[in-house]
C-alpha cells in the first residue's frame, strides 16, 4: 500500500512541475498576476508531494518491507536502524529521489524567502525550477522507479554495501545534494535572467545567498567524501583525483568562482555576462556529476546501475539543459551591457584573475576526466589519468590563486595601487618566508612544494589577518573602538576573511601530511613493537569479535610516546554477511598535532599479522578547514544585507514586515 | 581606459592563462596518460620495463603467494599470465579466481611490480576493463560479471 501512495503522489508531483514550469512563464510575459502566483503554490504542492513519495520510501527501508524491489536490494532485516534510513538513498533509485526532493526544498525556499523578489523575476525562476524538476521526475518515473514490487516478495533482503555502512556516508550524499542542487537555484536565476533580457546588482545580490548556500554545502559534502575516504578505504589517503571526485569538485570550482563574480556584478554592475554564464556552467557541471557519477559510465562504488536506458536519458536531459540555456545565452546574452569600468590593477581585476585561474583550472580537470571516456567511445583503448595530470595542472594554477588571494582584498575598487598593497603585505611576505627558511634550515632535504605550500599557508593567514585587523583598525586605537569597529564591519567581510583562513588551513593540513608523513609496512607479533613518528606502537594481539551484522578480527595496538600513558587503538577487518563482503576498518588517532592510523590485514598462519602504521602530521586540518572555509560562507550568508534583498526594495519592506528587517541570523 | 581597452585586456590576461594552462596540459599529458592492458595485449605488444600502465584480469587460481606483506600472483585472461610481485595490504576483495587490475611496471625480470591494486568494491562487480579483455580472449562468461 505503501508503495502504490508513493507512486501516486510522485505521479503527482510530475504533473505539478510540468504545471509550474509552463503557466508561470506565460503569466510572466503577460504580467497575470494569478498565473505568476501560481508558481508558488505549486512549488508548494511539490515539495509536499515528493516529500510524501520519500517518506513513504523510508516507511518501506524503517519496516523492511521486501515486497518493494528497491528496498530488497538494498536492505537487510538486521541493518541497524541508521543504515536503513540512510539505505534510502544508497542507491541509485533514492538517491534520485532525494535529488528531485531537495530540488523541491529549494523550490519550495525561493518561493517563501524571495518575497521581496520582483513578481515576473519569481514567477521565471520558479518555472526553470519546475522544469528541472520535470525532467528528474520523469527520470525516475520512467527508468528508476524506486516503488516497483517484487512478487512473490522475499524473505530477506541482500542489505546495503557495507563500505556504505557508516555515519560519515550516510550524510555525505544528502550534503553533496544539497550542494549540486543549490546550483539549481543559481541556474535558474540565470536562466530567469536571460529571458528579462536584464541584470543588476539587485539580480547578483538575490542570487549571492544562493550561491553561497550551495558553495558551503558543497564543500561540506565534498570534505565527508574525502575524510570518508580517508578512514573508511583503509588507504591512508584522501584524495585520488578519482573522476567521481572530480565530478563534485568541478562544480565547487565553478561556484567559487561564481561566488567572487557575482560580487563584482553587485558592487561595480560589471561582469554580467560572465556571471551568468558561470552560473550556467555550475549547475551544468553539477548535471554533468551527476551522469558521470550515476550512469555507470565510471566504475566506482558510486555507481549503482549501468541500465544503458539510463544513461541515454540522462544524456538527453544533460544536452537539452546544457545546449538550450547556452543558446539562450548566446541570444539573449549579447544585449546586455556591462556597467562600470575599471583599472586591471583592482578588485574587480583581482577578482576576475580569481576567475579566470578557477575557470582554467575547471577546464584541464575536465579535460582529464572526461578523456577516457571519449576515447573509449571513439577508438576503444582504455586509459586513465592520473594524479600526477592533476596535480601537474591544477596546482601551477593554485598557487597565483593563492598568492592573489591575499592581495585582492587590499585593492580599492576601480583602481588599485599594488605597490601600496605589498608595502603593506610586508609582514606576512616577512613571515612566509621565515617559516620556509627555519623548515628549510631543519631539514635541507624538504621538496621544494612543500616549501611553497607552506610559504603560501603562512601568506595566506597571515595577510588575511592583515586585512582583516587593518579593516578594524586593530592596535592603530582604543581596543575598544576595535570592537565597535568589529560590529559595524558586514558580516561577508568577516565571512571572507574565515573562508580565506580555512583555505589556508586546508592547504597547510595538505602540505604537512604530504611532506612530514611516516609509515610501516609489516608482518607483526604480539609483543613487538615498532616505532614511528616519534611513537611507539607496541601490537597486543588480535582477536575475533562479533558485530550486529558482521563479524571481525580485531587488533589491539597501544601507541605512546616515551613516558607517556599511550592511546589504544583497535584497527578491525570484518567479515560481512549480507552481502558477503570483508571491509578493513582503519582505526585512527585524530590529534591536532598528526593523525595515528593503523590497519590490520591478513594472518600469516603462525600469529603474525600484517599491518599498516602511519604517522600524518596536521592531516585533521584539512578537515578542520573546510569546516572553517563552511562558517565562513555561513557567516556571509547571514549577512543582513543579503538577507533583505537589495536596499531599494528592502526599505519599502520595511514597514511592511519589521519582524523580518530586525531577525537574527 | 576605455570599454575597448578594458576589454583587451582581458582577452589578453585569458590567452596567457588559458596558453600556461595548455602548455602544462600538453607537458604533462603524455606522462600521465595510464593505458591499459591485458596479458595477451602484451604478448602482442610488449611494453618496455619502467613505463606506467594499467594490468587487468582475473587473478590466477593456485598463482597467490604470500610472504610477509609481498605478495606474488599471477594476472591471466585465461590465455596467457603475467607473474606480478605486490608490497602492502591486498584489498579487501583481492581473490583466486576474481577480477583484478593493477597499476605499476615491468622490472628487468619481466615480472610486473605494482605499485596499486585498485580495490573494487562490491563482491558481484567486474572491472568493465578486465570484463572486455576477457571478451576479447574468448573467455568471458556473462555470470562472472554483475
Amino acid at each position: 500500500m505503501v508503495a502504490e501512495i508513493g507512486q501516486f503522489v510522485l505521479i503527482l508531483a510530475l504533473i505539478t512541475a510540468i504545471f509550474q514550469g509552463v503557466f508561470p512563464l506565460f503569466g510572466a510575459a503577460r504580467s497575470s498576476q494569478p498565473m505568476m502566483r501560481f508558481a508558488n503554490n505549486a512549488a508548494f504542492v511539490q515539495f509536499l508531494a515528493i516529500t510524501g513519495a520519500f517518506i513513504c520510501l523510508t516507511i518501506g527501508y524503517v519496516t523492511s518491507d521486501f515486497s518493494i524491489l528497491n528496498v530488497t536490494n538494498n536492505s537487510h532485516s538486521l541493518k541497524p536502524m541508521l543504515y536503513k534510513i540512510s539505505g534510502v538513498w544508497g542507491n541509485h533509485e533514492g538517491s534520485l529521489l532525494l535529488w528531485s526532493w531537495i530540488l523541491a526544498l529549494f523550490g519550495l525556499a525561493v518561493a517563501v524567502f524571495g518575497r521581496n523578489l520582483p513578481d515576473s523575476l519569481k514567477a521565471r525562476v520558479l518555472a526553470v525550477q519546475g522544469m528541472i524538476g520535470v525532467g528528474f521526475l520523469m527520470f525516475i518515473l520512467f527508468t528508476s522507479n524506486p516503488f516497483e514490487r517484487i512478487d512473490p516478495a522475499p524473505l530477506d533482503g541482500s542489505g546495503l554495501n557495507p563500505l556504505l555502512q557508516d555515519p560519515g556516508l550516510a550524510f555525505h550524499p544528502p550534503f553533496l545534494y544539497l550542494g549540486y542542487v543549490g546550483l539549481s537555484v543559481t541556474f535558474s536565476f540565470a536562466i530567469a535572467a536571460l529571458i528579462e533580457g536584464r541584470v543588476d546588482p539587485a539580480w547578483a545580490r538575490w542570487v549571492r545567498p544562493w550561491t553561497l548556500a550551495a558553495w558551503g554545502f558543497l564543500t561540506i559534502g565534498i570534505a565527508l567524501g574525502s575524510w570518508w575516504a580517508y578512514y573508511e578505504l583503509g588507504w591512508g589517503g584522501w584524495w585520488f583525483w578519482d573522476p567521481v571526485e572530480n565530478a563534485a569538485f568541478m562544480p565547487w570550482l565553478a561556484a567559487t568562482a561564481l561566488l567572487h563574480s557575482a560580487i563584482v556584478v553587485e558592487k561595480r554592475d560589471a561582469l554580467k555576462n560572465w556571471t551568468i554564464l558561470l552560473a550556467i556552467v555550475a549547475f551544468s557541471l553539477s548535471l554533468l556529476g551527476t551522469f558521470l557519477v550515476r550512469s555507470g559510465v565510471l566504475n566506482s562504488v558510486h555507481a549503482f546501475a549501468s541500465d544503458p536506458a539510463r544513461g541515454v536519458f540522462i544524456l538527453i536531459f544533460l544536452i537539452f539543459v546544457i545546449g538550450g540555456s547556452l543558446l539562450l545565452y548566446g541570444i539573449r546574452a549579447p544585449m546586455m551591457k556591462g556597467g562600470g569600468l575599471f583599472a586591471p590593477i583592482s578588485r574587480e581585476g583581482a577578482l576576475v584573475l580569481n576567475n579566470l585561474l578557477l575557470s582554467t583550472a575547471t577546464a584541464t580537470i575536465l579535460l582529464g576526466t572526461l578523456y577516457p571516456i571519449f576515447l573509449d567511445a571513439f577508438t576503444g583503448a582504455k586509459v586513465s589519468v592520473g594524479p600526477p595530470y592533476f596535480e601537474a595542472t591544477f596546482l601551477p594554477l593554485a598557487i597565483p590563486l593563492v598568492i592573489a588571494m591575499a592581495v585582492g582584498p587590499f585593492l580599492a575598487w576601480k583602481r588599485g595601487d599594488l605597490a601600496g598593497v605589498i608595502s603593506r603585505l610586508t609582514f606576512a611576505l616577512l613571515l612566509s618566508f621565515l617559516l620556509v627558511g627555519f623548515i628549510w634550515w631543519q631539514q635541507t632535504a624538504t621538496p621544494v612544494m612543500s616549501l611553497v605550500g607552506l610559504g603560501l599557508f603562512a601568506w595566506l593567514l597571515v595577510g588575511s589577518l592583515l586585512e582583516w585587523s587593518e579593516r578594524v583598525k586593530l592596535f592603530r586605537g582604543p581596543l575598544l573602538s576595535s570592537w565597535r569597529r568589529t560590529k559595524q564591519l558586514p558580516r561577508s567581510a568577516h565571512g571572507m576573511t574565515v573562508a580565506h583562513i580555512g583555505v589556508a588551513l586546508v592547504i597547510l593540513g595538505i602540505t604537512a601530511s604530504e611532506t612530514w608523513q611516516t609509515e610501516h609496512l609489516g608482518v607483526m607479533r604480539p609483543g613487538e613493537t615498532v616505532s614511528v613518528g616519534g611513537y611507539d606502537f607496541r601490537f597486543d594481539g588480535a582477536e575475533t569479535v562479533a558485530g550486529p551484522n558482521y563479524e571481525a578480527v580485531r587488533g589491539t595496538f597501544l601507541a605512546s610516546t616515551n613516558g607517556g600513558k599511550g592511546v589504544y587503538l583497535f584497527p578491525e577487518q570484518r567479515q560481512y554477511s549480507t552481502p558477503p563482503m570483508e571491509t578493513t576498518e582503519a582505526a585512527i588517532r585524530p590529534m591536532l598535532s598528526a593523525d595515528l592510523y593503523t590497519v590490520i590485514g591478513e594472518t600469516d598462519g603462525t600469529g603474525g599479522y600484517a599491518v599498516r602504521i602511519y604517522h600524518k602530521p596536521f592531516i585533521s586540518w584539512i578537515w578542520i578547514g573546510s569546516f572553517v572555509m563552511f562558517l565562513g560562507g555561513a557567516l556571509s550568508l547571514s549577512d543582513r544585507r543579503l538577507r533583505l534583498g537589495a536596499p531599494r526594495r528592502a526599505r519599502r519592506q520595511k514597514a511592511a514586515t519589521p519582524d523580518l528587517s530586525g531577525a537574527k541570523g | 581606459m576605455t570599454r575597448k581597452k578594458r576589454r583587451l585586456y582581458f582577452v589578453l590576461a585569458g590567452m596567457c592563462v588559458l596558453g600556461i594552462a595548455a602548455a602544462l596540459v600538453l607537458t604533462s599529458f603524455e606522462d600521465s596518460l595510464v593505458f591499459f592492458r591485458s596479458p595477451s595485449d602484451l604478448v602482442e605488444k610488449p611494453i618496455e620495463p619502467g613505463r606506467n600502465f594499467r594490468l587487468g584480469g582475473l587473478v590466477e587460481e593456485g598463482s597467490v603467494e604470500k610472504n610477509g606483506v609481498i605478495t606474488r600472483f599471477s594476472v591471466t585472461d585465461l590465455n596467457e599470465a603475467v607473474p606480478v610481485t605486490f608490497e602492502g595490504l591486498l584489498p579487501d576483495l583481492f581473490r583466486e579466481g576474481q577480477g583484478v587490475v593493477t597499476e605499476g611496471y615491468f622490472n628487468k625480470d619481466g615480472v610486473f611490480v605494482a605499485t596499486n591494486v585498485l580495490a573494487k568494491h562490491d563482491e558481484n562487480y567486474m572491472p568493465p576493463e578486465v570484463a572486455d579483455a576477457l571478451k576479447k580472449a574468448g573467455q568471458w562468461k556473462p555470470e562472472d560479471g554483475g
